[in-house]
């Protein structure tokens, strides 16, 4: 890598090690930004067929829902559907954190307890689907 | 606002960092559609995070049995529940048409004057129709839960 010229660096507001390490501001580059945008367009396309389910459940008890929930297209769709919107509020909640709480410790630990409520409620969920499909 | 911007760097923790200008604050700028829009885009997300608690007991309760179920049932029946649910799915929807927006905009398109003030009560309108006909169907399909 060749050194920037000395007008670059005048202009430039990066510091030494960062332009090294090009990850910017979020130590950890672009990752997330593609991430969110992939969970976003996956929610996206299938908010409608999980709206439809929800809406074939209404005013059925629970020997009516278990049947249809466990249904393997319905199902599949049911966990594309929670990986997809458990990841994307995952990074949004981050992204919240990241914005509003300066302190460094309450920073990480929050960040922490953010991946494990979403990590939960995900495996919670998926949990009660598959045990719905195997109809134990 | 109190505050004088660019603020001074705090010489103490101050070693190889480079002084980088600041923008002012949000509240010196005059309110805008895209501005509320963007601060209900990130208010609906965080509602929908914890909305998702609903959803999980919701399936929960159907794995579980029938009592459990009946609870959840009693609960989405009742009137703050279907505020609840009602509020999940405004807020669901107008996040989905809303994103949209945002997808638009990173693809590079939409930034004029007139097509972003369009994109905006799109999704607001949108969100809002979206919502009340989701509604009619339930009331339609379940005859009133």
């Amino acid at each position: 890598m060749t050194a920037p010229k000395a007008s670059m660096q005048k202009t430039s507001m990066r510091t030494p090690l960062g332009r090294v390490r090009n990850l910017g501001a979020s130590h950890s580059g672009t990752s997330d930004f593609w991430r969110q945008r992939l969970t976003a367009v996956a929610t996206a396309l299938l908010i409608a067929p999980v709206v439809v389910i929800v809406l074939m459940l209404i005013g059925r008890n629970q020997a009516g829902a278990a049947q249809i929930l466990g249904a393997p297209l319905i199902a599949i769709i049911l966990i594309l559907f929670i990986i997809a919107s458990a990841w994307h509020m995952k990074i949004g909640m981050q992204v919240v954190i990241e914005d509003y709480i300066h302190n460094e410790k309450l920073k990480l630990a929050s960040v922490m307890a953010n991946n494990f409520f979403c990590v939960a409620v995900a495996l919670a969920s998926i949990y009660a689907i598959l045990k719905l499909s195997s109809g134990v | 606002m109190g505050r004088t911007w660019p603020r001074k760097p705090l010489k103490s923790l101050m070693t190889t960092r480079i002084e980088r200008p600041l923008s002012p604050h949000l509240q010196t700028y005059r309110w805008t559609l895209t501005m509320a829009l963007s601060i209900i885009h990130r208010a609906t997300g965080v509602a929908l995070y914890f909305g998702t608690l609903l959803l999980a007991w919701w399936l929960i309760a159907a794995a579980s049995g029938p009592g459990a179920y009946a609870n959840v049932q009693a609960f989405t029946g009742s009137f703050i529940g279907r505020l609840i649910v009602f509020g999940y799915t405004w807020a669901l929807l107008h996040h989905l048409l809303s994103g949209l927006r945002h997808l638009v905009w990173d693809l590079g398109y939409g930034f004029k004057a007139s097509e972003r003030e369009a994109l905006s009560w799109g999704a607001l309108i949108g969100g809002i129709a979206l919502t009340l006909l989701v509604w009619i169907v339930a009331y339609t399909v379940g005859g009133g839960r």
